[in-house]
């Protein structure tokens, strides 16, 4: 399955990248595989996804829980909570 | 009753008065406007800027969402959304919300879900950037927020 990723904050600072395309391989299923996987890659991702609890998702721009199924996603985006307002 | 959303994320400030004449001008059934400001504060003097990151598309979608419950919940005739992002410096507005309904309690109610919800659900961070150039931190979500927030599920 390809993906567009998006990070946002300090995700995006530890990862250090704002996105990608990526090919995720089919075991991966939910939102909370994908950050496993992810974390698995490198010392970045480990880092950003060091505390997967606090870490919010979305799908196609809509909020999404972490055993939320990937398929038919487009853009999957990782976030710190949110502090707008 | 049929009411007007206005959204908009911008980096620009914006007009509290012209956004407040925009939902009664014109109409003789509002009878309560509630306007919130939120500003950036100098924290005691330590805060120079806040940069506030958001996520294009989405931003405006879930606010978007926000709005429609707010509108689905109470008797609105108006409701204005206004977020910035870019970097703000302490006095500047951040984001305003306008309600405007035939009746106060309405008004009053939905400007403070609409806030509530903003706070914990429209995908906006901000970074500090602290008086001196050093190197700010990003602001931490405020668990008090999320309870905030919580009050105004249905049971």
């Amino acid at each position: 399955m390809s993906l567009e990723l998006r990070y946002f904050a300090w995700v995006r600072e530890r990862i250090g990248s704002p996105g990608e395309n990526i090919d995720v391989p089919s075991e991966v299923t939910t939102v909370g595989d994908l950050i496993s996987w992810l974390s698995s890659k490198d010392e970045g991702y480990a880092a950003a996804f060091a505390e997967p609890d606090i870490i919010r998702a979305a799908i196609d721009h809509e909020h999404a829980d972490h055993d939320t199924a990937l398929a038919g996603a487009k853009e999957v985006a990782f976030f710190p909570p949110m502090t707008g307002g | 009753m049929s009411c007007t959303i206005r959204i908009r994320i911008q980096p620009q400030s914006f007009d509290i008065e012209e956004e407040s004449s925009r939902l009664t001008e014109g109409r003789s059934d509002v009878g309560a406007l509630v306007t919130f400001t939120g500003y950036c504060r100098d924290e005691g003097g330590t805060l120079a800027a806040l940069t506030l990151e958001h996520y294009p598309g989405m931003a405006e979608a879930e606010i978007s969402r926000i709005a429609e419950e707010a509108v689905a919940r109470w008797p609105l005739s108006g409701l204005t959304a206004i977020h910035r992002h870019g970097r703000i410096v302490p006095g500047e507005p951040i984001v305003l919300v306008a309600a405007a309904s035939s009746h106060r309690q309405a008004a009053f109610e939905a400007a403070s879900f609409m806030m509530d919800y903003l706070k914990t659900r429209a995908p906006f961070w901000k970074k500090e950037e602290r008086v001196g150039d050093q190197e700010g931190d990003w602001v931490q979500a405020k668990a008090v927020d999320d309870a905030a927030a919580g009050r105004w599920q249905k049971p």
